[in-house]
Parts: C-alpha cells; sequence; structure tokens
C-alpha cells in the first residue's frame, strides 16, 4: 500500500495543497528527512497535516507520519481507511489518556521504525490563529524515550483561514510554514515544552501578517 | 558580422529568432556575471544573485513554452500567473472573516475573465472587472453584513482585481492579434517586445541603481530607488524600444517614440506602488515562491502596470483589431 500513498500525495493531495496555500516554507533545510524524528506544529485546520505533508520531499515522503485523533480519523470506515492508507496516520486514543492505557504505544512503534511524526503537541485544532493553546505532555514523553529524535517545530501561519474548524468549502489563501532550530531533549519536561513553546512563539513573530484583520477584535 | 547585422535588418532572420537568441545570450551573460561578481565583489549584497538568475532561466523557458503553445498556453500560463498574484495579493489584504466567500469569488472572476478572452470578446473582457465586478462585489460583501473595516476590504479587492487579473490578462488578449495586424513578428512579437521592455527596465534599473545610485527617489517608501537607477533604466529601456520595437511591433513614428518614453516610468510606477503596498502590510517580500526574487508580485509589481498601458498605446496608433 505505500506505493499508492506515495502516488496518492504525490498526484493529487500535494498539487491541493499547493493550489490552496502556496506552501511558502521559510528555512527548509531544518527539517528532518530522516527519521527518528519529531515535527511540532501549531494546530489551526486539517491544512496543516496536508500542507506539512507536501513540504517534504519525495524521498522523505514513506517515513512522515502524522499523529492523530483515533476518536476523530478512525470514527467511519472510509475516513478510516484514508486516514491509515493515504495521510499514514499514527493513531493517538487521545479520550483513553489517564484511563491506565498506554496511549503513545504507537507512536513509539512508528518512531522505533524510523519515521518523522508529525505531532500538533496542541492536542486539538485551535479556533484562534493569533494564540496557542496549552502543549500537552506526550511529545515531551517521546522526546524523553528518543533522545535521538531531533524535535523540530515548525510555525505554520494562515492554514486556519483556507479552512477553519467546522468549515466545509476550503479557500486558497497562502500559507506560510516557518521551521526553527532543533530542540534538545533537556532531561525536563516542563522545560522541555517552556522551550518548545518558546521556539513556536519566536517563530509566530517572525510570520507574515497572513491573518484575518479585524478592527473590532480586542487586540 | 556586418552580414549578420544586415540579415537582421532586412529580416532574413526572423526577428523572434535572432530575439530569442539574444535573451539566451543575456541569461548567459547574467549567470556569468551572478558566478563571478560575489567572487570578486565578497559582498552579501550579492549573495541572492545566483538564485536570481536561476529563476530567471525558468521564468524565461516557462513564458517562451507559453507563447509558441499560441494564444491558449498563454492565456492558460497567465490565468495560472494571476491566480498566485491574486492569491498573494488578497492574503495579504486587509481581509476579514466574513471575506472568505467574497474572496471565493474573486478568484472565480479569473475564468471569466479569461472566457472572454477564448471566446475573443473584447468589450466584455474590458468592462466585466472594472464595471460588474466593481459594482458586484462590494454588493456581495454588503449582503454578507459585516461593516466593520468594509471600505478597506472591498477597495483592496478591488484593486487586487484589477493589478493582478485585469491588468495582466492583456497580455493573452494581445496574443489574439492577427498576423496581419502585426505583421512584423506576429502576436507573439507583441507580447515578446513588452515583457522584453518591462523586464530589461527592471534589470536597468537595478543595475544602474547599484552602479551609480546616489540620491534617493522615495526613502520612505523604498529606499533602494534611486533617480541615476531610474533615469539610467529610462534612457537604456527608450534606447532598446526605439532601436528593435520596429521589428517586433507596428508602432512607427511618434507611437513608438510615445511607447518607447512611457513605459520605462510605468515599470519604475508599478514598482514603486507595491513598495509602499508591501510597506504598509509589513512584509518584505510577498511570498518565497520564486527564489532570489519574492514573490509572484514582486517579480511582476512593473508588469501590471505597463501592460494595460502598453495594450492601449498598441491599439491607439497601430492596431486595427482593438
Amino acid at each position: 500500500m505505500g506505493w499508492l500513498r506515495f502516488v496518492l500525495i504525490r498526484t493529487i493531495l500535494r498539487p491541493l495543497a499547493l493550489f490552496l496555500t502556496g506552501a511558502d516554507v521559510v528555512d527548509r533545510q531544518r527539517l528532518p528527512f530522516v527519521g527518528p524524528a519529531i515535527i511540532a506544529g501549531n494546530h489551526n485546520s486539517h491544512m496543516d497535516t496536508l500542507l506539512l505533508l507536501s513540504v517534504f520531499p519525495a524521498r522523505a515522503l514513506k517515513w512522515v507520519r502524522p499523529v492523530a485523533a483515533a476518536d476523530y480519523f478512525l470514527k467511519t470506515p472510509a475516513l478510516s481507511w484514508f486516514s491509515r492508507n493515504v495521510i499514514g496516520i499514527v493513531p493517538i486514543e487521545r479520550v483513553k489518556a489517564g484511563q491506565g492505557v498506554d496511549v503513545l504505544a504507537p507512536a513509539r512503534e512508528a518512531l522505533e521504525k524510523g519515521a518523522i511524526l508529525v505531532i500538533f503537541p496542541e492536542g486539538t485544532r485551535g479556533s484562534n490563529e493569533q494564540e496557542m493553546g496549552p502543549l500537552k505532555s506526550g511529545i515531551a514523553r517521546l522526546a524523553a524515550e528518543f533522545p535521538q529524535a531531533t524535535v523540530t517545530p515548525v510555525w505554520i501561519q494562515g492554514a486556519g483561514r483556507v479552512l477553519p474548524k467546522g468549515a466545509f468549502l476550503p479557500v486558497p489563501m497562502n500559507c506560510c510554514a516557518l521551521v526553527g532550530e532543533a530542540i534538545e531533549w533537556t532531561g525536563d519536561q516542563a522545560r522541555f515544552l517552556g522551550a518548545l513553546r518558546e521556539s513556536l512563539e519566536d517563530l509566530r513573530q517572525k510570520a507574515p501578517p497572513l491573518q484575518w484583520r479585524d478592527p473590532g477584535a480586542a487586540t | 558580422m556586418p552580414q549578420l547585422l544586415a540579415m537582421v535588418q532586412n529580416g532574413t532572420i526572423p526577428p523572434l529568432a535572432w530575439g530569442m537568441v539574444a535573451v539566451v545570450a543575456f541569461l548567459c551573460l547574467g549567470s556569468l556575471a551572478a558566478i563571478l561578481i560575489p567572487r570578486t565583489a565578497g559582498s552579501a549584497s550579492y549573495a541572492d544573485l545566483k538564485p536570481r538568475m536561476a529563476s530567471w532561466w525558468v521564468m524565461a523557458a516557462l513564458v517562451t513554452a507559453g507563447v509558441i503553445g499560441g494564444w491558449q498556453a498563454t492565456a492558460a500560463l497567465f490565468a495560472l500567473v494571476s491566480f498566485l498574484a491574486l492569491r498573494e495579493f488578497l492574503s495579504l489584504a486587509p481581509a476579514r472573516q466574513e471575506d472568505r466567500i467574497p474572496i471565493l469569488l474573486a478568484y472565480l472572476t479569473i475564468p471569466i475573465a479569461y472566457l472572454f478572452i477564448v471566446v475573443n470578446i473584447y468589450m466584455f473582457y474590458l468592462v466585466f472587472i472594472p464595471v460588474y465586478v466593481f459594482l458586484a462585489l462590494p454588493f456581495i460583501m454588503a449582503c454578507i453584513g459585516q461593516t466593520r473595516g468594509y471600505l478597506a476590504s472591498t477597495a483592496s479587492f478591488h484593486w487586487g482585481l484589477v493589478t493582478c487579473v485585469y491588468n495582466l490578462g492583456f497580455i493573452p488578449l494581445l496574443m489574439r492579434v492577427p498576423r496581419w495586424d502585426a505583421p512584423q513578428a506576429g502576436a507573439v512579437g507583441l507580447v515578446f517586445m513588452l515583457l522584453v521592455a518591462t523586464e530589461a527596465n527592471d534589470v536597468f534599473q537595478y543595475v544602474c541603481g547599484k552602479m551609480f545610485g546616489r540620491t534617493k527617489i522615495t526613502p520612505k517608501v523604498s529606499p533602494n530607488k534611486t533617480w541615476e537607477g531610474l533615469i539610467g533604466g529610462w534612457v537604456l529601456t527608450s534606447g532598446l524600444f526605439l532601436l528593435i520595437g520596429p521589428m517586433f511591433t507596428p508602432l512607427h513614428g511618434v507611437g513608438l517614440w510615445v511607447t518607447a518614453l512611457a513605459l520605462p516610468p510605468a515599470g519604475f510606477a508599478g514598482d514603486l506602488t507595491f513598495s509602499a503596498i508591501k510597506r504598509d502590510i509589513g512584509v518584505k517580500d510577498t511570498s518565497h515562491l520564486i527564489p532570489g526574487h519574492g514573490g509572484m508580485l514582486d517579480r511582476l509589481d512593473s508588469l501590471t502596470f505597463t501592460s494595460p498601458l502598453y495594450f492601449h498605446l498598441l491599439a491607439y496608433y497601430s492596431l486595427a483589431t482593438y
């Protein structure tokens, strides 16, 4: 099935992502092309996943696996088939977290096989592009267990305009993915998450103003 | 060498053939400069010369493939170019959450405007965006009902549509000129001359500015623009146009002189106007689409001003078609 995923991404999903977002990447050379590695991005839209699948070169594509919520993406058989075989998701049963279930097991398994995991540490799509939600600790636990896997922060600007949460009709608008320097595992969960957050905030500051203007909203 | 020049002048060698050879020769020269200058000057300000030249090759190849493919391929190419330019513009323009559907409708004007080029109804092309879209889009946005920031959004959307779609569309429209109306080098010759004059002006201004630039014109809008660059580019581009214009276009006499003198300042004006917009928005480049140049609009800024002017002057002085 690997070839089908490759063909569908390169011939349909990637051109679609380019059409809808422009897939503008700043500092592309910072992206890891071999696993095990972790990409940590902000999350506002399904476009985030499509965009990140599109910025990797063809030779790295088979390693790129987005971590996604099992309760959402495995809901119907068709969506489940598409999510697993085309997008190549690593399903996480986030609703079972804290119930004594090892929800990170599939992610760990993927990293052991050398995957480039795409993780949205906010855990869900935020509605406001200008504010990042709190970062969940799962990414820190993975970083601790795989110190050889680099964690590369990527700030995606503008995807929430192309396809906001709840919308069905995508509207083409330029998006920009800013790739940051890889973050080292420092041995401390809180400090690691702080460094990741700081790095993402820095990238956000550098991002072009691809956002809605709302003079009436509080600034 | 004199024989070769004579063959160019009496038309034994078709103008487009030697024109393309000249473009390739200049690109080779530019690439050579891009390799040599950073070595001798060792300055960081020339660091982007290499990707800049590489992108020139790609753009020249794409446009050549377009015009060789006839008006259909040129129309397809410029429809895509307009889409990319408009997407850049609308993404940076002051748009509100409620403008998602109007933005989608703004893209829809591209296939409609190009439909008028395909069926060759010039009158409809001419009024579609400046009249009908101009009135309809703000009306639709009024119906949606968000009045906060309304004028800024409607006005900038229209400005983007005119520059990115309407003005650039005159290029494929020129491709529909029949051979008898432009016997020198056909419709391709008309487009070739516009693109060569506009891009040569950009390059001449850039080179003259780098070499002799001292007196800034508008330090607040674009600190890189100097009187030396503007005038150097103007003289060189007008000279080039007077020299080769008559071999590619039916322009002659007053029409030739007016066009040759008007295009360079129009290109400069386009460049400066987009600089003001970028400065207002707070970006240096509109995207990173074209390595070494920036976004689509960073490359096309001057062309969005020269193409409607060139079309009008050609239509007024020389073309029977329009």
